[in-house]
């Protein structure tokens, strides 16, 4: 498998009054042509890995690592100016909730047009039939009047649609989603989620998929790293989520209520100390 | 077995005259003492609504309510909120942030006429399965969970028989999930308290409840015992497509 992306050795620190707080510590993987789920609890790191791929982390944050290679590129040596570049072009993210996501006072066609017109030398009228074309690919039924909407006036549905379209008009190369289907109802994210397979299949794109969501992941992506205090505990197939080895995992899956197994009781996660020390897992792919 | 809650043909409107918006239209359901019941549906189903009218937050409704044998008025007096309380979602919005946990607590003591506040705090802390240390903790010193506990003790201040919760851990992460669950569940066989729980995963309602409503753009399209939902037995096709949808996350 081709290498898209490369990640050795990815630390996310936070300067604070008690010293410096390690909110990524030392995480490696790498991505190709596929789907790779990173789950986690909240405050684990598994969003703040996504966002210092992109080198989204606001000061006083610093992202240190040996490399985040993209195609051989390490990202880490580009100055803002060319990041700007590989943002969006390159590599997008799609983000949890659309409604603080998009921009509440441009209207849907906008800023999409807006979106490929910045990495694209393209016309006013070629850059809307493009876009016209991409809301049509999510699904989204009457293209031509979501254009001239704002979001307020979008479901949570079609906002987070509208957003994948977005961010897929560059066609770039990896997409990060984070906790893209969090936001929305059981019903609409399946075909929310289908909608980001079938592109990314289609335009053979790597995909991040962060999410808290175990069931999900495992039903979603081809392979997952689970995080716990900022390191990666175990990597593996995700239709093998529920042989998990880590008593950290074991104990994330027992914990949840199953509809078809009822128990009287829900497992509770005892945590050991020592899973925040032990050294990230390396992915193999 | 007696009702702890009957409502019958109620009808829920939020807005004026002209953008008359009607939330809920003709829900009727009975729980029984001692019973968990729940409400399942989308967002916008109107599942939250009920238990705002129940609980006198949404005051422009029709039709019966009887909670213990009272029926219900537009007014709620003190001995219904003895009778009733409610736990909600969102633990880092329902704590006030400058109130200490023993605040909250004696305050909502005080409320309901009781004296022997300070042994009271040390039992409902107990009772959540928070130590003494916690009681005078303020909520950002608190995780989710911890939080959510607390918002627990001050329902069960006034001793209530019925407890309503909407949506009470889909804030949290599933281990914390897990433990706030459980200590529900504890609570209940404890107090005998009866539950009407609103949720949106029918996992979590599966495994908490006997039974429950399912609700599609403010109507209750069918009550269903738990047992026949995880058979398959389900009367209405939205009923099996939410079924579907939760069992087969990718569609």
């Amino acid at each position: 498998m081709t290498t898209l992306l490369d990640v050795k050795n990815l630390w996310v620190k936070f300067p604070t009054r008690n010293g410096i707080f390690d909110a990524v510590r030392g995480v490696s993987f790498s991505l190709g042509k596929e789907r790779l789920g990173i789950v986690g609890e909240s405050g684990s790191g598994k969003s703040m890995t996504g966002r210092a791929i992109l080198q989204l982390i606001r000061k006083p944050g610093m992202i240190e690592a040996d490399h985040i290679a993209l195609q051989g590129q390490n990202l880490l040596n580009l100055s803002e100016k060319q990041m700007r570049s590989v943002r969006g072009k390159q590599i997008s993210m799609v983000m949890q909730d659309p409604k603080f996501s998009l921009n509440p006072v441009l209207t849907v066609g906008d800023q999409i047009v807006e979106a490929y017109r910045l990495h694209n030398k393209a016309s006013k009228a070629e850059a809307r039939a493009k876009a016209l074309e991409m809301l049509e690919a999510v699904s989204i039924r009457d293209p031509e009047r979501v254009m001239k909407a704002y979001p307020h006036e979008m479901s949570g549905g079609m906002g987070q649609r509208i957003m994948i379209a977005m961010m897929l008009i560059p066609n770039p190369e990896i997409l990060i989603a984070d906790e893209p289907t969090s936001a929305l109802d059981v019903s609409v994210q399946g075909q929310v989620l289908s909608i980001m397979d079938r592109l990314v299949k289609e335009r053979g794109m790597g995909l991040i998929f962060i999410s808290h969501d175990l069931n999900l992941v495992s039903q979603f992506c081809d392979r997952v790293l689970i995080m716990y205090a900022g390191r990666v505990v175990e990597v593996c197939q995700a239709d093998k989520l529920h042989e998990a080895k880590h008593p950290y995992t074991q104990g994330l899956l027992g914990s949840l209520p199953k509809f078809d197994a009822p128990r009287p009781r829900l497992e509770v996660l005892n945590r050991d100390p020592a899973w925040r020390e032990a050294p990230s897992v390396e992915s193999t792919s | 077995m007696s009702n702890a809650l009957k409502i019958k043909d109620l009808n829920v409107y939020f807005g004026d005259h002209h953008d008359l918006f009607q939330a809920v239209k003709s829900a009727s359901f009975t729980v029984e003492k001692g019973s968990s019941f729940g409400l399942v549906g989308e967002s916008g189903s109107g599942k939250s609504t009920i238990l705002k009218a129940l609980t006198g937050l949404a005051p422009q409704w029709e039709g019966e309510m009887t909670v213990a044998g009272q029926q219900l008025g537009l007014k709620r007096d003190r001995s219904f909120y003895k009778t009733v309380q409610m736990v909600f979602q969102d633990p880092y919005a329902s704590l006030h942030p400058r109130q200490s946990v023993d605040q909250v607590l004696s305050e909502t003591l005080k409320l309901h006429g009781f004296s022997d506040i300070n042994d009271r705090i040390e039992a409902l802390l107990k009772d959540v399965g928070l130590g003494p240390a916690f009681r005078f903790r303020y909520p950002h010193q608190l995780s989710g969970g911890q939080r959510q506990r607390v918002a627990i003790a001050r329902a069960l201040a006034s001793e209530p028989q019925i407890l309503l919760l909407d949506e009470p851990t889909s804030a949290l992460d599933v281990s914390v999930q897990a433990e706030i669950l459980n200590l529900l569940s504890d609570l209940r066989a404890e107090h005998g308290l009866t539950f009407v729980m609103v949720s949106h995963d029918l996992a979590v309602v599966s495994h908490m409840c006997d039974q429950t409503a399912v609700m599609r753009n403010g109507e209750i399209v069918e009550i269903i015992s738990i047992e026949d939902m995880r058979a398959g037995k389900t009367a209405h096709d939205y009923t099996s497509q939410l079924l579907h949808a939760s069992v087969n996350r990718v569609a």
